[in-house]
């Protein structure tokens, strides 16, 4: 998991004919990445298959389930929807960036705490949905929880224990921030 | 899936988006949020030879008011409308739009300028702009013009845009006092298209009497449809039970669903008329001071 650590290296190129490569350098996890592409790779294929991070899944490849979210300038999206070459100048942030010097993020604890997951798909997009909704909003109802989630599908339904999880997050950061704690 | 190959172009201005898109004569589409966009070309149903990415072109989000017009620039995100206090005041139909748009992910890129000119039926964007009396700002090779999106929406998929023009503003009449306006759909399934969805905008008189009134339609028909009809029985007539309620029975009449996997005929003729009165009491409620 400690991917933030390690030196991340483009594995394989993906231009294989048709359109002219671009050049994408973007920043993954703290860590500058540059590759060529070919324009019509999307940003999750970039993230998995370029980069070696597969932490972040592909589910239904049609920006229904969210499985494939990470954080572009910090802002949660759907990379199976957003190419690669967009992505370039930008932060991208995926699930292995939450985790800091060997230790889970308070949204990571969570999840293991309350069970947060039943068979751990949807989990790395939940994450990291949870994680930019605690940044802005610490303390969310039940309510607010579900409205933010609402990208991100569970096919296990196990939603009632991802809200508290979520909720539980939002505490330990809320009791860590003191320590300099991030989410 | 993966989009058929395609010449990827990211221009810095709006002159060279313009020039790109001339250069390709209809062959290159415009990459804005790119939520719509993308899923039809993993799907093949759009095959464009390049895109033109109008991302990195600088001062083109926006939300301001100028003149006598709201100003909203095309590459300003579903969520830029949603956070916006001036939205929510002054023209709370937009929140109310932004917040059922799809869901939080997707919002953090769609576009307005992209829900408006993509010209999906099913798109929460355009009943608003009819309802609004909005316009938009397109812009091409022999400089700018300015359509009323009331003359906009030709077909599904087909707007008087041409495929060398680049929307970049839409402009909306600036809110007055005593002006009311609101959006409410139904779907079937979080995050999905509307089975059904109205829109509406009044603004009353000293008397309390409508002035002018909006109405519009979502996913009901091939476009987004403005019941010009229902807003004009308004006109002039207290916004009392039965005149609300005549305007809804008009926005039924208006609207001219196909059934399908949403729902059918019938059902959505019928939600029309439900949805647009719900609107109707939201915004006049808004005009008259509440909530």
């Amino acid at each position: 998991m400690a991917a933030s650590a390690r030196p991340i290296a483009p594995a394989a190129s993906l231009t294989s004919g048709g359109a002219p490569a671009v050049t994408v350098r973007v920043t993954i996890n703290g860590s500058p990445v540059t590759a060529e592409v070919e324009p019509r790779t999307l940003l999750v294929h970039f993230l998995r298959e370029v980069v070696g991070l597969t932490g972040t899944h592909i589910g239904c490849d049609t920006s229904n389930c969210g499985a494939c979210t990470v954080h572009l300038d910090g802002k949660p999206v759907k990379s199976c929807t957003v190419l690669a070459v967009q992505a370039n100048g930008r932060e991208v942030r995926t699930v292995e960036g939450l985790e800091v010097g060997g230790k889970l993020s308070p949204v990571q604890q969570a999840f293991f705490e309350e069970h947060g997951l039943q068979c751990g798909f949807c989990t790395p997009g939940m994450m990291m949905t949870a994680t930019a909704l605690l940044a802005k909003n610490s303390n969310p109802t039940d309510a607010e929880v579900r409205d933010a989630i609402r990208g991100n599908l569970c096919r296990c339904t196990g939603y009632v224990n991802i809200v508290k999880a979520i909720q539980l997050a939002g505490k330990k950061m809320q009791s860590a921030a003191p320590a300099g704690g991030s989410p | 899936m993966i989009p058929p190959p395609f010449e990827y172009y990211a221009p810095h201005s709006v002159d060279e988006a313009v020039a790109l898109l001339r250069r390709f004569d209809g062959e290159a589409k415009v990459l804005a949020g790119g939520h719509s966009l993308i899923p039809l070309m993993k799907l093949r149903l759009a095959q464009p030879t390049a895109l033109v990415d109008i991302n990195r072109i600088p001062n083109l989000a926006y939300i301001r008011e100028e003149g006598n017009h709201l100003r909203i620039g095309a590459t300003t995100r579903t969520n830029d409308l949603l956070e916006s206090a001036l939205i929510r005041k002054s023209y709370p139909i937009l929140t109310d739009a932004a917040q059922e748009i799809a869901d939080p992910l997707v919002r953090n890129l769609g576009t307005v300028g992209g829900n408006v000119c993509h010209g999906d039926p099913g798109n929460d964007l355009p009943a608003c702009m009819l309802a609004l009396g909005a316009e938009v700002v397109a812009v091409g090779e022999k400089g700018s013009r300015t359509l009323p999106v009331s003359d906009f929406y030709k077909d599904t998929f087909v707007t008087s845009l041409e495929p060398t023009e680049l929307l970049v503003e839409v402009r909306i009449p600036k809110a007055r006092p005593h002006q009311g306006s609101a959006y409410h759909k139904i779907e079937k399934r979080a995050g999905d298209f509307a089975m059904a969805g109205a829109a509406a905008n009044l603004v009353l008189d000293a008397s309390g009497k409508v002035e002018s009134a909006g109405i519009a339609l979502t996913n009901v028909g091939p476009t987004a449809i403005l019941a010009s009809a229902a807003g004009g029985s308004l006109v002039g007539q207290a916004p009392d039970e039965a005149h609300l309620a005549h305007a809804a029975s008009l926005a039924r009449d208006a609207a001219q669903p196909n059934g399908d996997l949403r729902g059918p005929v019938e059902y959505k003729r019928a939600m029309a008329a439900v949805l647009a009165r719900r609107v109707l009491d939201r915004a006049v409620a808004r005009a008259q001071g509440g909530a």
